[in-house]
Protein backbone atom coordinates (compact mmCIF):
# COMPACT_ATOMS: atom_id res chain seq x y z
CA UNK A 1 0.00 0.00 0.00
CA UNK A 2 1.13 3.41 -0.81
CA UNK A 3 0.75 6.66 1.15
CA UNK A 4 -2.23 8.97 -0.24
CA UNK A 5 -1.36 10.41 -3.34
CA UNK A 6 0.91 14.21 -2.23
CA UNK A 7 1.57 17.13 -4.30
CA UNK A 8 4.75 17.68 -5.89
CA UNK A 9 7.67 19.27 -3.31
CA UNK A 10 7.26 22.48 -5.10
CA UNK A 11 3.20 23.16 -4.39
CA UNK A 12 4.00 24.40 -0.69
CA UNK A 13 1.98 23.26 2.23
CA UNK A 14 -0.47 26.07 3.92
CA UNK A 15 -1.65 27.02 7.13
CA UNK A 16 -5.05 27.06 6.96
CA UNK A 17 -6.33 30.44 8.38
CA UNK A 18 -5.42 32.14 11.76
CA UNK A 19 -9.16 32.49 12.91
CA UNK A 20 -9.95 29.23 11.94
CA UNK A 21 -7.08 27.73 13.44
CA UNK A 22 -7.97 29.87 16.74
CA UNK A 23 -11.69 28.87 16.55
CA UNK A 24 -10.98 25.41 16.28
CA UNK A 25 -8.27 25.17 19.01
CA UNK A 26 -10.75 26.68 21.12
CA UNK A 27 -13.45 24.18 19.98
CA UNK A 28 -11.23 21.21 20.95
CA UNK A 29 -10.57 22.53 24.27
CA UNK A 30 -14.01 23.74 25.48
CA UNK A 31 -14.91 19.79 24.80
CA UNK A 32 -11.39 18.73 26.51
CA UNK A 33 -12.98 21.03 29.63
CA UNK A 34 -16.73 19.55 29.45
CA UNK A 35 -15.38 15.69 28.73
CA UNK A 36 -13.31 16.09 32.11
CA UNK A 37 -15.69 15.21 35.26
CA UNK A 38 -13.58 16.96 37.93
CA UNK A 39 -14.07 19.96 35.68
CA UNK A 40 -17.32 20.25 35.23
CA UNK A 41 -17.86 19.56 39.45
CA UNK A 42 -15.78 22.78 39.98
CA UNK A 43 -17.63 24.59 37.30
CA UNK A 44 -21.00 23.84 37.72
CA UNK A 45 -21.75 21.33 40.73
CA UNK A 46 -20.03 23.50 42.99
CA UNK A 47 -20.76 26.95 42.12
CA UNK A 48 -24.44 26.00 42.10
CA UNK A 49 -24.30 24.56 45.43
CA UNK A 50 -22.92 28.46 46.45
CA UNK A 51 -25.99 29.34 45.28
CA UNK A 52 -28.37 27.62 47.07
CA UNK A 53 -26.74 27.30 50.34
CA UNK A 54 -26.33 31.36 50.16
CA UNK A 55 -30.24 31.85 48.89
CA UNK A 56 -31.15 29.16 51.99
CA UNK A 57 -29.32 30.83 54.77
CA UNK A 58 -29.01 34.58 55.92
CA UNK A 59 -25.45 35.08 55.50
CA UNK A 60 -26.75 37.73 52.86
CA UNK A 61 -29.75 39.31 54.57
CA UNK A 62 -29.85 42.80 54.40
CA UNK A 63 -28.14 43.80 51.40
CA UNK A 64 -30.28 43.56 48.65
CA UNK A 65 -33.68 43.21 47.43
CA UNK A 66 -33.54 39.16 48.19
CA UNK A 67 -30.62 37.14 49.34
CA UNK A 68 -30.88 35.62 45.35
CA UNK A 69 -30.50 38.65 44.17
CA UNK A 70 -26.97 39.68 46.19
CA UNK A 71 -25.65 36.13 45.87
CA UNK A 72 -26.12 35.45 41.97
CA UNK A 73 -23.58 37.98 40.80
CA UNK A 74 -21.42 36.38 43.39
CA UNK A 75 -21.78 32.83 42.33
CA UNK A 76 -21.40 34.12 38.41
CA UNK A 77 -17.78 35.22 39.72
CA UNK A 78 -16.76 32.46 41.33
CA UNK A 79 -17.77 30.42 38.39
CA UNK A 80 -15.46 33.01 36.16
CA UNK A 81 -12.49 31.62 38.94
CA UNK A 82 -13.21 28.18 38.59
CA UNK A 83 -12.75 28.11 35.10
CA UNK A 84 -10.27 30.41 34.35
CA UNK A 85 -8.22 30.00 37.20
CA UNK A 86 -8.47 26.49 38.24
CA UNK A 87 -9.39 24.31 35.37
CA UNK A 88 -7.48 25.86 33.24
CA UNK A 89 -4.49 26.03 35.16
CA UNK A 90 -4.89 23.00 36.18
CA UNK A 91 -5.40 21.61 32.22
CA UNK A 92 -2.44 23.73 31.28
CA UNK A 93 0.08 22.61 33.79
CA UNK A 94 -0.66 18.82 32.93
CA UNK A 95 -0.24 19.81 29.06
CA UNK A 96 3.35 21.84 29.61
CA UNK A 97 4.27 18.37 31.59
CA UNK A 98 2.93 15.79 28.78
CA UNK A 99 4.97 18.39 25.93
CA UNK A 100 1.79 18.87 24.81
CA UNK A 101 2.12 23.05 24.14
CA UNK A 102 5.75 22.05 22.53
CA UNK A 103 3.89 19.89 20.20
CA UNK A 104 1.63 21.85 19.24
CA UNK A 105 3.57 24.76 19.21
CA UNK A 106 5.55 23.24 16.15
CA UNK A 107 2.27 23.09 14.05
CA UNK A 108 0.45 26.24 12.45
CA UNK A 109 -1.59 27.01 16.03
CA UNK A 110 1.75 28.17 17.14
CA UNK A 111 2.21 29.62 20.58
CA UNK A 112 -0.16 33.06 20.41
CA UNK A 113 -2.64 30.56 18.85
CA UNK A 114 -2.55 28.21 21.77
CA UNK A 115 -3.35 30.48 24.12
CA UNK A 116 -5.61 32.36 22.27
CA UNK A 117 -7.68 29.10 21.93
CA UNK A 118 -7.76 28.62 25.45
CA UNK A 119 -9.03 31.85 26.39
CA UNK A 120 -11.55 31.22 24.07
CA UNK A 121 -12.66 28.02 25.45
CA UNK A 122 -12.71 29.81 29.01
CA UNK A 123 -15.21 31.90 27.44
CA UNK A 124 -17.05 29.26 25.76
CA UNK A 125 -17.24 27.21 28.79
CA UNK A 126 -18.40 30.37 31.16
CA UNK A 127 -21.30 31.09 29.03
CA UNK A 128 -22.31 27.89 29.50
CA UNK A 129 -21.87 28.17 33.49
CA UNK A 130 -23.70 31.83 33.16
CA UNK A 131 -26.72 30.53 31.28
CA UNK A 132 -26.81 27.31 33.42
CA UNK A 133 -26.22 29.46 37.21
CA UNK A 134 -28.81 32.31 35.81
CA UNK A 135 -31.27 29.71 35.17
CA UNK A 136 -31.32 28.22 38.30
CA UNK A 137 -30.88 31.24 39.98
CA UNK A 138 -34.28 33.34 38.00
CA UNK A 139 -36.57 29.55 39.05
CA UNK A 140 -35.08 30.67 42.80
CA UNK A 141 -36.34 34.00 42.42
CA UNK A 142 -33.36 35.84 41.40
CA UNK A 143 -34.63 39.75 39.55
CA UNK A 144 -31.66 41.35 37.89
CA UNK A 145 -32.03 44.93 36.51
CA UNK A 146 -31.36 45.07 32.55
CA UNK A 147 -28.65 47.74 32.93
CA UNK A 148 -26.98 45.52 35.11
CA UNK A 149 -27.19 42.42 32.92
CA UNK A 150 -25.68 44.55 30.18
CA UNK A 151 -23.03 45.85 32.30
CA UNK A 152 -22.16 42.18 33.68
CA UNK A 153 -21.50 40.50 30.83
CA UNK A 154 -18.57 42.68 29.91
CA UNK A 155 -16.92 42.80 33.56
CA UNK A 156 -17.31 38.63 33.54
CA UNK A 157 -15.56 38.47 30.74
CA UNK A 158 -12.98 41.00 32.23
CA UNK A 159 -13.02 38.97 35.56
CA UNK A 160 -12.35 36.01 33.19
CA UNK A 161 -9.61 37.50 31.16
CA UNK A 162 -7.35 38.62 35.06
CA UNK A 163 -8.29 35.11 35.91
CA UNK A 164 -6.92 33.24 32.99
CA UNK A 165 -3.53 35.46 32.45
CA UNK A 166 -3.03 34.68 36.49
CA UNK A 167 -4.07 30.55 35.68
CA UNK A 168 -1.46 30.54 33.03
CA UNK A 169 0.99 32.55 35.14
CA UNK A 170 0.78 29.78 37.97
CA UNK A 171 0.49 26.60 35.43
CA UNK A 172 3.96 27.96 33.29
CA UNK A 173 5.81 28.43 36.40
CA UNK A 174 5.44 25.53 38.72
CA UNK A 175 5.20 21.90 38.59
CA UNK A 176 2.03 20.66 37.36
CA UNK A 177 1.16 19.50 40.85
CA UNK A 178 2.35 22.24 42.69
CA UNK A 179 -0.52 24.31 39.69
CA UNK A 180 -3.02 21.77 40.99
CA UNK A 181 -2.52 22.56 44.66
CA UNK A 182 -2.02 26.49 44.38
CA UNK A 183 -5.02 27.24 42.50
CA UNK A 184 -7.35 24.84 44.25
CA UNK A 185 -6.08 26.32 47.74
CA UNK A 186 -6.99 29.83 46.16
CA UNK A 187 -9.89 29.01 44.92
CA UNK A 188 -11.26 27.82 48.65
CA UNK A 189 -9.64 30.75 50.15
CA UNK A 190 -10.97 33.10 47.23
CA UNK A 191 -14.10 31.44 47.77
CA UNK A 192 -14.62 32.07 51.41
CA UNK A 193 -12.60 34.82 52.18
CA UNK A 194 -11.59 36.51 48.93
CA UNK A 195 -14.80 38.61 48.80
CA UNK A 196 -16.48 37.16 46.07
CA UNK A 197 -19.44 35.50 47.23
CA UNK A 198 -19.30 36.78 50.49
CA UNK A 199 -19.23 40.75 50.38
CA UNK A 200 -16.51 42.64 51.98
CA UNK A 201 -18.78 43.98 54.65
CA UNK A 202 -19.83 40.16 55.68
CA UNK A 203 -16.06 39.27 56.40
CA UNK A 204 -13.59 39.50 59.44
CA UNK A 205 -12.76 43.31 59.44
CA UNK A 206 -8.74 42.36 58.88
CA UNK A 207 -9.17 41.00 55.60
CA UNK A 208 -12.32 43.51 54.50
CA UNK A 209 -9.76 46.26 53.76
CA UNK A 210 -7.68 43.38 51.72
CA UNK A 211 -10.14 42.33 49.41
CA UNK A 212 -11.35 45.18 47.17
CA UNK A 213 -7.42 44.88 45.47
CA UNK A 214 -7.71 40.99 44.95
CA UNK A 215 -8.83 40.01 41.79
CA UNK A 216 -11.79 37.85 43.17
CA UNK A 217 -12.81 40.60 45.32
CA UNK A 218 -12.89 43.28 42.46
CA UNK A 219 -15.10 41.20 40.31
CA UNK A 220 -17.44 39.73 43.13
CA UNK A 221 -18.12 43.32 43.69
CA UNK A 222 -17.90 44.72 40.31
CA UNK A 223 -20.69 41.70 39.73
CA UNK A 224 -22.64 42.89 42.44
CA UNK A 225 -22.49 46.50 41.73
CA UNK A 226 -24.23 46.02 38.95
CA UNK A 227 -26.69 43.39 39.15
CA UNK A 228 -28.25 44.56 42.57
CA UNK A 229 -27.63 47.88 42.42
CA UNK A 230 -27.35 48.49 38.48
CA UNK A 231 -23.97 50.81 39.54
CA UNK A 232 -20.32 50.47 37.65
CA UNK A 233 -17.91 50.26 40.46
CA UNK A 234 -14.55 51.87 38.69
CA UNK A 235 -12.24 50.94 41.45
CA UNK A 236 -13.09 46.91 40.92
CA UNK A 237 -12.73 47.77 36.97
CA UNK A 238 -9.23 49.22 37.71
CA UNK A 239 -7.85 46.41 40.07
CA UNK A 240 -9.32 44.04 37.60
CA UNK A 241 -7.29 45.75 34.84
CA UNK A 242 -4.19 45.88 36.93
CA UNK A 243 -4.32 42.23 38.00
CA UNK A 244 -4.84 41.35 34.38
CA UNK A 245 -1.85 43.58 33.04
CA UNK A 246 0.48 42.47 35.68
CA UNK A 247 -0.22 38.88 35.29
CA UNK A 248 -0.02 38.44 31.56
CA UNK A 249 3.47 40.44 31.58
CA UNK A 250 4.29 38.52 34.10
CA UNK A 251 3.05 34.82 32.22
CA UNK A 252 4.85 36.57 29.14
CA UNK A 253 8.29 36.97 31.20
CA UNK A 254 8.27 33.76 32.96
CA UNK A 255 6.09 31.43 30.71
CA UNK A 256 8.23 27.91 30.66
CA UNK A 257 7.02 25.99 27.44
CA UNK A 258 8.63 23.02 28.53
CA UNK B 1 9.10 15.78 -9.20
CA UNK B 2 10.65 18.96 -9.73
CA UNK B 3 13.57 18.96 -6.50
CA UNK B 4 14.83 21.96 -5.53
CA UNK B 5 18.26 22.06 -5.12
CA UNK B 6 19.11 24.64 -1.85
CA UNK B 7 19.57 22.81 1.26
CA UNK B 8 16.36 22.07 3.18
CA UNK B 9 18.10 22.80 6.66
CA UNK B 10 21.41 24.39 7.14
CA UNK B 11 23.30 24.60 11.09
CA UNK B 12 26.33 26.04 11.11
CA UNK B 13 28.35 26.61 14.52
CA UNK B 14 25.29 25.80 16.70
CA UNK B 15 25.97 26.92 20.10
CA UNK B 16 23.96 26.64 22.93
CA UNK B 17 24.17 27.38 26.88
CA UNK B 18 22.48 26.49 29.71
CA UNK B 19 21.86 27.50 33.33
CA UNK B 20 23.00 29.08 35.56
CA UNK B 21 24.28 26.42 36.73
CA UNK B 22 24.95 26.40 40.79
CA UNK B 23 27.37 24.07 40.97
CA UNK B 24 29.95 26.07 38.21
CA UNK B 25 29.33 28.91 40.82
CA UNK B 26 26.19 30.27 38.94
CA UNK B 27 28.03 30.11 35.34
CA UNK B 28 26.22 28.69 32.31
CA UNK B 29 27.22 25.66 31.35
CA UNK B 30 28.01 24.82 27.05
CA UNK B 31 26.40 22.08 26.20
CA UNK B 32 26.17 22.52 22.28
CA UNK B 33 29.45 24.03 21.42
CA UNK B 34 30.01 23.37 17.59
CA UNK B 35 27.08 21.51 15.55
CA UNK B 36 27.48 21.54 11.84
CA UNK B 37 24.63 19.89 9.88
CA UNK B 38 23.30 20.20 6.16
CA UNK B 39 19.67 18.35 5.40
CA UNK B 40 18.58 17.80 1.96
CA UNK B 41 15.44 16.96 0.23
CA UNK B 42 15.09 13.28 -0.93
CA UNK B 43 17.65 12.24 1.83
CA UNK B 44 17.09 11.07 5.02
CA UNK B 45 20.20 13.15 7.02
CA UNK B 46 20.79 11.08 10.72
CA UNK B 47 22.15 12.89 13.88
CA UNK B 48 23.69 10.05 15.43
CA UNK B 49 25.13 10.08 19.15
CA UNK B 50 24.99 8.91 22.48
CA UNK B 51 22.81 10.12 25.20
CA UNK B 52 23.38 13.39 26.34
CA UNK B 53 25.04 14.36 22.76
CA UNK B 54 23.19 17.13 22.21
CA UNK B 55 20.51 15.45 19.40
CA UNK B 56 17.95 16.66 20.59
CA UNK B 57 19.08 20.35 22.08
CA UNK B 58 20.17 20.50 18.33
CA UNK B 59 17.06 19.59 16.04
CA UNK B 60 15.12 21.59 19.12
CA UNK B 61 16.74 24.98 18.12
CA UNK B 62 16.05 23.98 14.53
CA UNK B 63 12.47 23.51 15.23
CA UNK B 64 12.53 26.78 17.22
CA UNK B 65 11.49 25.05 20.43
CA UNK B 66 14.77 26.44 22.25
CA UNK B 67 16.85 29.43 21.57
CA UNK B 68 20.63 28.87 20.58
CA UNK B 69 23.27 31.35 22.22
CA UNK B 70 25.74 31.31 18.66
CA UNK B 71 25.67 30.12 15.13
CA UNK B 72 23.19 30.19 12.50
CA UNK B 73 20.51 28.21 11.43
CA UNK B 74 18.34 27.91 7.83
CA UNK B 75 15.43 25.99 7.71
CA UNK B 76 14.02 26.48 4.48
CA UNK B 77 15.73 29.55 3.89
CA UNK B 78 14.22 31.39 7.09
CA UNK B 79 15.74 31.42 10.39
CA UNK B 80 13.40 29.44 12.74
CA UNK B 81 14.05 30.90 16.15
CA UNK B 82 10.57 32.64 15.51
CA UNK B 83 9.15 30.56 13.20
CA UNK B 84 6.07 31.90 10.78
CA UNK B 85 3.22 30.08 10.58
CA UNK B 86 3.58 29.49 6.95
CA UNK B 87 6.92 27.81 8.22
CA UNK B 88 5.77 25.72 10.68
CA UNK B 89 2.97 24.38 7.58
CA UNK B 90 5.83 23.45 6.15
CA UNK B 91 7.83 21.56 8.74
CA UNK B 92 6.71 18.39 10.69
CA UNK B 93 7.88 17.76 13.74
CA UNK B 94 8.00 14.57 16.20
CA UNK B 95 9.21 14.98 19.68
CA UNK B 96 10.48 12.05 22.00
CA UNK B 97 8.03 12.32 24.46
CA UNK B 98 5.52 12.27 22.05
CA UNK B 99 3.75 15.35 23.23
CA UNK B 100 0.03 14.30 22.72
CA UNK B 101 -2.71 14.82 24.83
CA UNK B 102 -2.92 11.91 27.11
CA UNK B 103 -6.72 12.06 27.40
CA UNK B 104 -7.06 12.49 23.87
CA UNK B 105 -8.34 9.66 21.51
CA UNK B 106 -5.87 8.86 18.51
CA UNK B 107 -8.18 9.68 15.48
CA UNK B 108 -9.99 13.09 16.73
CA UNK B 109 -6.75 14.15 17.78
CA UNK B 110 -5.13 13.98 14.27
CA UNK B 111 -8.56 15.19 13.05
CA UNK B 112 -7.66 18.21 14.92
CA UNK B 113 -4.03 19.10 14.17
CA UNK B 114 -5.05 17.89 10.24
CA UNK B 115 -7.56 21.00 10.67
CA UNK B 116 -4.64 23.53 11.27
CA UNK B 117 -3.18 22.92 7.35
CA UNK B 118 -5.06 24.57 4.16
CA UNK B 119 -4.62 20.70 2.64
CA UNK B 120 -3.58 17.94 4.82
CA UNK B 121 -3.06 14.33 4.01
CA UNK B 122 -5.84 11.96 5.02
CA UNK B 123 -5.90 11.46 8.39
CA UNK B 124 -7.78 7.76 7.80
CA UNK B 125 -5.47 6.88 5.16
CA UNK B 126 -2.33 7.72 8.02
CA UNK B 127 -3.89 5.53 10.53
CA UNK B 128 -4.57 2.45 7.96
CA UNK B 129 -0.90 2.93 7.25
CA UNK B 130 0.83 2.98 10.58
CA UNK B 131 -2.61 0.42 12.03
CA UNK B 132 -3.66 3.20 14.49
CA UNK B 133 -7.40 1.62 13.71
CA UNK B 134 -6.37 -1.12 16.10
CA UNK B 135 -6.31 1.38 19.17
CA UNK B 136 -8.44 4.39 17.84
CA UNK B 137 -10.45 3.53 20.88
CA UNK B 138 -7.99 3.66 23.70
CA UNK B 139 -7.46 6.79 24.62
CA UNK B 140 -3.34 7.95 24.76
CA UNK B 141 -2.57 7.77 28.12
CA UNK B 142 -3.43 3.67 27.93
CA UNK B 143 -1.29 3.20 24.61
CA UNK B 144 2.43 1.23 24.49
CA UNK B 145 5.17 3.20 23.77
CA UNK B 146 5.38 1.95 20.59
CA UNK B 147 1.14 2.88 19.85
CA UNK B 148 2.36 6.58 21.35
CA UNK B 149 4.88 6.52 18.61
CA UNK B 150 2.79 6.14 15.66
CA UNK B 151 0.43 8.42 16.38
CA UNK B 152 2.73 10.97 17.06
CA UNK B 153 4.57 10.25 13.87
CA UNK B 154 1.10 10.47 11.63
CA UNK B 155 0.68 13.91 13.82
CA UNK B 156 4.35 15.30 12.27
CA UNK B 157 3.10 13.89 8.89
CA UNK B 158 -0.80 15.36 8.46
CA UNK B 159 -0.01 18.36 7.59
CA UNK B 160 2.06 17.13 4.53
CA UNK B 161 5.55 18.76 5.21
CA UNK B 162 8.56 18.89 3.39
CA UNK B 163 10.72 19.26 6.22
CA UNK B 164 10.09 16.10 8.66
CA UNK B 165 12.19 16.13 12.23
CA UNK B 166 11.86 12.58 13.92
CA UNK B 167 13.58 12.54 17.59
CA UNK B 168 14.55 8.87 18.02
CA UNK B 169 11.66 7.47 15.77
CA UNK B 170 12.49 3.74 16.89
CA UNK B 171 12.26 4.15 20.73
CA UNK B 172 9.59 1.92 21.64
CA UNK B 173 8.70 0.27 18.53
CA UNK B 174 8.57 -3.87 18.50
CA UNK B 175 9.71 -5.41 15.78
CA UNK B 176 7.36 -5.29 13.02
CA UNK B 177 6.43 -1.96 13.94
CA UNK B 178 9.80 -0.83 13.21
CA UNK B 179 9.91 -2.57 10.47
CA UNK B 180 6.56 -0.49 8.85
CA UNK B 181 7.71 2.80 10.34
CA UNK B 182 11.52 2.57 8.37
CA UNK B 183 9.70 1.72 5.12
CA UNK B 184 7.47 4.60 5.74
CA UNK B 185 10.55 6.93 6.31
CA UNK B 186 11.65 6.07 3.15
CA UNK B 187 8.64 5.97 0.89
CA UNK B 188 8.61 9.67 2.26
CA UNK B 189 12.55 10.31 1.10
CA UNK B 190 11.19 9.02 -1.96
CA UNK B 191 8.48 11.30 -2.18
CA UNK B 192 11.30 13.97 -1.65
CA UNK B 193 10.99 15.30 2.08
CA UNK B 194 13.99 16.02 3.82
CA UNK B 195 13.94 13.82 6.68
CA UNK B 196 16.32 15.06 9.94
CA UNK B 197 16.31 12.07 12.56
CA UNK B 198 17.91 11.74 15.75
CA UNK B 199 19.20 7.93 16.73
CA UNK B 200 21.62 6.47 19.86
CA UNK B 201 21.00 3.48 17.61
CA UNK B 202 23.62 2.50 14.74
CA UNK B 203 21.43 0.50 13.24
CA UNK B 204 18.83 2.86 12.50
CA UNK B 205 21.60 5.20 10.82
CA UNK B 206 22.79 2.18 9.19
CA UNK B 207 19.31 1.00 7.70
CA UNK B 208 17.63 4.18 7.11
CA UNK B 209 20.24 7.45 6.74
CA UNK B 210 21.65 8.88 3.30
CA UNK B 211 24.05 10.66 5.49
CA UNK B 212 25.23 10.76 9.10
CA UNK B 213 26.57 13.51 11.26
CA UNK B 214 28.28 11.97 14.12
CA UNK B 215 27.91 14.26 17.31
CA UNK B 216 29.92 14.06 20.63
CA UNK B 217 29.61 16.01 23.68
CA UNK B 218 27.87 18.98 21.73
CA UNK B 219 30.17 19.13 18.51
CA UNK B 220 30.07 17.51 15.05
CA UNK B 221 32.81 14.84 14.88
CA UNK B 222 32.28 13.00 11.73
CA UNK B 223 29.92 13.55 8.64
CA UNK B 224 29.42 11.44 5.72
CA UNK B 225 27.27 9.08 3.85
CA UNK B 226 27.56 5.45 5.92
CA UNK B 227 29.59 3.78 3.21
CA UNK B 228 31.98 6.77 3.21
CA UNK B 229 32.67 7.04 7.06
CA UNK B 230 32.97 2.75 7.11
CA UNK B 231 35.76 2.87 4.34
CA UNK B 232 37.35 5.94 6.25
CA UNK B 233 37.69 3.58 9.04
CA UNK B 234 38.77 0.56 7.07
CA UNK B 235 41.65 2.59 5.50
CA UNK B 236 42.32 3.53 8.55
CA UNK B 237 42.61 0.22 9.94
CA UNK B 238 41.04 -2.31 7.64
CA UNK B 239 39.99 -4.76 9.90
CA UNK B 240 38.21 -7.75 9.45
CA UNK B 241 37.12 -10.44 11.49
CA UNK B 242 36.21 -14.13 10.80
CA UNK B 243 34.46 -16.22 13.61
CA UNK B 244 34.23 -20.12 13.62
CA UNK B 245 33.35 -22.51 15.84
CA UNK B 246 34.51 -26.03 16.23
CA UNK B 247 35.99 -28.79 18.42
CA UNK B 248 38.09 -26.67 21.58
CA UNK B 249 41.67 -27.00 21.92
CA UNK B 250 42.72 -26.57 18.57
CA UNK B 251 45.63 -24.06 17.50
CA UNK B 252 44.82 -22.10 14.35
CA UNK B 253 47.45 -19.60 14.55
CA UNK B 254 49.90 -22.39 13.47
CA UNK B 255 47.77 -22.06 10.20
CA UNK B 256 47.87 -18.45 9.43
CA UNK B 257 49.77 -15.72 9.18
CA UNK B 258 51.74 -14.30 11.81
CA UNK B 259 50.16 -10.71 11.70
CA UNK B 260 46.67 -12.40 12.08
CA UNK B 261 45.31 -12.28 15.68
CA UNK B 262 43.70 -15.31 16.45
CA UNK B 263 41.65 -15.92 19.91
CA UNK B 264 39.45 -18.51 21.10
CA UNK B 265 37.38 -16.73 23.04
CA UNK B 266 35.45 -19.45 24.79
CA UNK B 267 36.28 -22.99 24.01
CA UNK B 268 35.49 -24.08 20.66
CA UNK B 269 34.69 -20.57 19.49
CA UNK B 270 37.77 -19.34 17.75
CA UNK B 271 38.25 -15.62 16.27
CA UNK B 272 40.53 -14.26 13.80
CA UNK B 273 41.01 -10.63 13.31
CA UNK B 274 43.00 -8.28 10.60
CA UNK B 275 43.77 -7.26 7.58
CA UNK B 276 42.47 -10.82 6.08
CA UNK B 277 42.86 -11.39 2.43
CA UNK B 278 41.19 -14.54 0.56
CA UNK B 279 44.40 -16.61 0.85
CA UNK B 280 44.32 -16.95 4.56
CA UNK B 281 40.96 -18.03 4.20
CA UNK B 282 41.94 -20.40 1.82
CA UNK B 283 44.59 -21.47 4.45
CA UNK B 284 41.96 -21.64 7.19
CA UNK B 285 40.00 -24.60 5.15
CA UNK B 286 43.35 -26.52 4.19
CA UNK B 287 43.96 -26.31 8.02
CA UNK B 288 40.34 -27.77 8.52
CA UNK B 289 41.00 -30.27 5.56
CA UNK B 290 44.34 -31.46 7.34
CA UNK B 291 42.87 -31.94 10.50
CA UNK B 292 39.81 -33.58 9.20
CA UNK B 293 37.26 -30.75 11.06
CA UNK B 294 34.28 -29.57 10.04
CA UNK B 295 33.12 -25.58 11.99
CA UNK B 296 29.71 -26.09 13.07
CA UNK B 297 29.92 -22.50 12.27
CA UNK B 298 31.62 -19.41 9.97
CA UNK B 299 31.28 -16.29 9.87
CA UNK B 300 32.80 -13.00 8.40
CA UNK B 301 32.20 -9.36 9.68
CA UNK B 302 34.07 -6.39 8.27
CA UNK B 303 34.26 -3.25 10.52
CA UNK B 304 30.54 -1.50 11.56
CA UNK B 305 29.12 1.91 11.99
CA UNK B 306 29.60 0.64 15.47
CA UNK B 307 33.14 0.32 15.41
CA UNK B 308 33.78 4.12 13.79
CA UNK B 309 31.50 5.15 16.09
CA UNK B 310 33.07 4.20 19.50
CA UNK B 311 36.51 5.03 17.67
CA UNK B 312 35.40 8.72 17.57
CA UNK B 313 32.81 9.40 20.46
CA UNK B 314 34.96 6.89 23.00
CA UNK B 315 33.67 3.70 25.06
CA UNK B 316 33.44 5.06 27.88
CA UNK B 317 29.97 5.94 29.74
CA UNK B 318 28.95 9.30 29.94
Amino acid sequence: MTLPATRPLSARSKPAALGRRIMLQGRYETLTMLRNGEQLILAIVLPLMVLVALAVTPLLDGLGASRINVATPGVLALCAMSTAFTGQGIATGFDRRYGVLRFLSTTPLGKGGLIAGKVLAVLAVLVLQAIVVAAVALFLGWQPPLAGILLGIPLLALGAVAFTALGLLVAGTVRPEATLAITNLLWILFGALGGIVLPPTRLPDTVSAVVHFLPSGALGEAMRGALVHGEFNILAVVVLLGWSVVASAAAIRWFKWS
Amino acid sequence: MSKPTAPALIIDGLIRDVGPIPALDGRMKRIISGVYLTARFGQVTALLGANGAGKTTTIECAQGLQRRDGGTISLLGEDPDKPSAALRARVGVMLQDGGLPPSAHPLPLLRHVAQMYESPRSVDELADRLGIRAFADTAIRRLSGGQKQRVALAASLVGNPEVLFLDEPSAGLDPQARLMVFDLIRELRDEGLAIILTTHLLDDAQKLADYVYIVDAGATVAAGTVAQLLSQATSAEAQRTVTFEAPPGLDPAAALRRELSVSQTRPGSYSVTGALEPGDLLELARWWAALDVMPTSLHLASRSLEDVFLALSGTELR
